[in-house]
């Protein structure tokens, strides 16, 4: 029961306990029809792979049928609209062999040879293994097909150009599976796997050039492509490296969207609710054991901040006052928050992080960790632009990233402003 | 010894004690998870509560604001604001949070002060009682209830609501704005009908009346096949 742990004394637990046992069951009785069985096994193994990937994350159009695609996916460089993957002949990807689907997990090149966008993250997904990359191929053809005809991707030139797409691959794209590490441990290995392939984490944990390639190191951090959140690098201690995290914590954090110390907001939240609270106590810990085991790179170099001025510092006072008539009561006197509920301040990565937008935009939308097994009924954060105005949200941002020990830039009306729109 | 077991066992106490205290400090009620929510829908404070925009949503039955919490969050009724609130909410919370709202009683506002001329009011009240049966338009009264409550579990009362908003939400059936994507919606297709006149002066007539009256139980099975879009899957059992 080591394995559990994390996971103690809720009726999640007990499901999952119980259903196991009644899967086992059932297993046993279907002894006699042992190749039935384990086709079935295959597809509860692709079904898991998928939720691990998040597929429907990115194929489901909101509030549309799951895998039938649909989701526009807007970008600097156009807007992609996500392709049908169910079964359908017509409409999906009913007609394709498994050959042309890991050509198109590992190559990046469609059913007829056409190279794909790299908005299709492939460029993570060669890194799966053709037994995963099969099972997750079967149990998309085992699903429903649904007939549902997506407009074609907005790309307008020259980012519609083939040339340019071949030189893009040619230069950023490095095609192969993951290759295990032999001097780490089975599980981090796992992780590693995980968290470069199938989990595709650093598709928005990087940061990126004008062509859409990865700037620095992979998992570094980075405005999000199309949406207008900063993905904070996880190679950094100023953002959001758990090198310094128990690994209970981490696990908690990403399978239950809160924790002691933080609370997941934004894609990320998402992400937690679309995927990793689905994943095995295995995965999730071998997940937790490579990100903590990432160095320490500060990708963005430590910022200093100078003496905070006579004007600065009325700014601020001006901020204080709209802490202490709007914030205060959750967030407590000197930002010490609640754990697990309402997240303290002072101290707080999220808060002082170079890029303030994710900040602004906690501020302006408010919002609410993802509802999952493990806290189904989280509290939430209002959307103050509702009720303050922009100078006010600047002033009490700027406050806040600059009492009780925290130093962070200043925060405009200009900057609140941009906050504004995107997805998410 | 007996007074060691027994400072210990007190030292023990006091230590539980204190940690209760801390998560105590934030109540483990639906009051409190939906603090997001009453900060713009108030509740309780009537000034507010008629000077903004924002509907009342207290006492409104529970299916009908779960329809719009998911119908929000799946971008079927557009108001960003909500979309990003609900994003990652499932359908039991979003129930949960519908059931908490639908059971709240508390007094309603005095209704807005309108000087309503008289063909503003013989208008509403021969719209809102008796439709205009030549254009298929019924009263709004054969759905929204005789007391204009509302009728459980699906469809919304009509009063303790502002002029601003009910005109805001009529005009966007009207245009076909308010919820997307749903091509047969009876609310849409009586809206088209009417001209920005008669949605003004419902609008105003429904704005100014006292807030008094039960919720209707049931909802005639003609009608409810006609709006059949408001149950879950669009079918209604008979």
């Amino acid at each position: 029961m080591n394995q559990y742990r994390f996971w103690p004394n809720t009726s999640f637990t007990k499901i999952y306990v119980i259903s196991s046992c009644v899967f086992f069951f059932l297993f046993a009785l279907q002894v006699p029809t042992l190749s039935a069985s384990s086709a079935e096994h295959d597809l509860v193994k692709g079904e898991y792979l998928a939720r691990v990937g998040n597929c429907l994350g990115c194929h489901t159009a909101k509030g549309g049928v799951p895998f039938a695609g649909g989701r526009r996916l807007t970008t600097v460089f156009g807007t992609f609209i996500t392709p049908n993957i169910t079964p359908d002949k017509e409409t999906g990807i009913g007609h394709w062999t498994e050959e042309d689907f890991w050509l198109a997990m590992h190559e990046g090149k469609s059913r007829d040879g056409r190279m794909l966008y790299p908005a299709f993250p492939y460029t993570e997904f060669t890194k799966i293994s053709r037994a995963d990359v099969k099972s997750i191929f079967e149990y998309l053809q085992s699903i429903p097909a649904v007939s549902q005809v997506n407009s074609v991707h907005e790309i307008p030139f020259p980012y519609n150009s083939k040339p340019l797409l071949f030189g893009w691959r040619k230069l950023f794209f490095k095609q192969g599976v993951y290759e295990a590490d032999p001097a780490q441990s089975e599980e981090w290995n796992r992780g590693a796997y995980l968290v470069q392939g199938l989990g595709h984490c650093d598709a928005c944990h990087t940061a990126r050039n004008e062509v859409g390639a990865k700037k620095d190191a992979a998992v570094g951090g980075g405005q999000m492509m199309g949406s207008n959140w900063y993905a904070p690098s996880l190679y950094s201690r100023k953002e959001a490296s758990v090198i310094d995290w128990r690994i209970e914590d981490i696990i908690e954090l990403l399978s239950s969207g809160v924790s002691k110390h933080a609370s997941v907001s934004g894609p990320m939240a998402t992400v937690v609710q679309q995927s990793l609270q689905y994943w095995s106590p295995e995965d999730i810990r071998a997940m937790a054991v490579y990100l903590k085991s990432l160095p320490d790179r500060a990708a963005h170099g430590s910022a200093r901040y100078p003496e905070i001025s006579e004007n600065a510092k009325r700014y601020i006072v001006q901020g204080e006052k709209v802490y202490e008539k709007h914030c205060q009561d959750c967030h407590g006197e000197s930002g010490q928050g609640v754990p697990g509920i309402y997240p303290a301040l002072a101290n707080n990565r999220s808060v002082t992080l170079p890029v303030p937008l994710n900040l602004i935009r906690a501020v302006l939308n408010g919002g609410y960790p993802p509802t999952t097994h493990l806290n189904p009924q989280p509290y939430g954060m209002p959307p103050f632009q509702q009720l303050l105005r922009d100078e006010e949200i600047a002033q009490v941002i700027s406050y806040i990233r600059n009492a009780w020990g925290n130093r962070g830039s200043l925060v405009t009306v200009v900057d609140v402003d941009q906050g504004r729109g995107g997805d998410h | 010894m007996k007074l060691f077991i027994l400072i210990s066992l007190f030292s023990f106490t006091l230590n539980v004690n204190a940690e209760r205290s801390i998560r105590s400090a934030v109540p483990d009620t639906m009051t409190e998870r939906v603090r997001a929510c009453t900060i713009c829908h108030h509740h309780g404070d009537s000034n507010q509560e008629r000077n903004t925009y924002y509907p009342r949503i207290a006492g409104k039955p529970e299916g009908y604001l779960f329809n719009q919490l998911r119908h929000f969050r799946d971008g079927r009724r557009y108001h960003q604001p909500m979309a990003l609130l609900l994003e990652n909410m499932t359908d039991d919370y979003l129930r949960a949070i519908a059931h908490y709202f639908s059971q709240l009683d508390i007094p309603y506002s005095a209704p807005e002060l309108i000087n309503l001329k008289s063909h503003e009011i013989d208008l509403a009240e021969k719209l809102i009682r008796l439709g205009d049966p030549q254009r298929n338009i019924p009263g709004c009264s054969s759905c929204h209830g005789d007391t204009l409550m509302g009728t459980a579990p699906y469809v919304p009362g009509l009063l303790g609501l502002t002029s601003a908003y009910l005109t805001a939400q009529l005009s966007g059936w009207r245009s076909g704005s308010l919820i997307r994507g749903q091509v047969t919606n009876c609310m849409s297709e009586i809206a088209k009908q009417l001209s920005y006149d008669e949605i003004i002066a419902i609008s105003r007539w429904l704005a100014s009346r006292t807030v008094e009256g039960e919720v209707q139980k049931v909802l005639p099975l003609d009608l409810a096949k006609r709006c059949h879009a408001i149950f879950p899957g669009g079918v209604v059992e008979e």
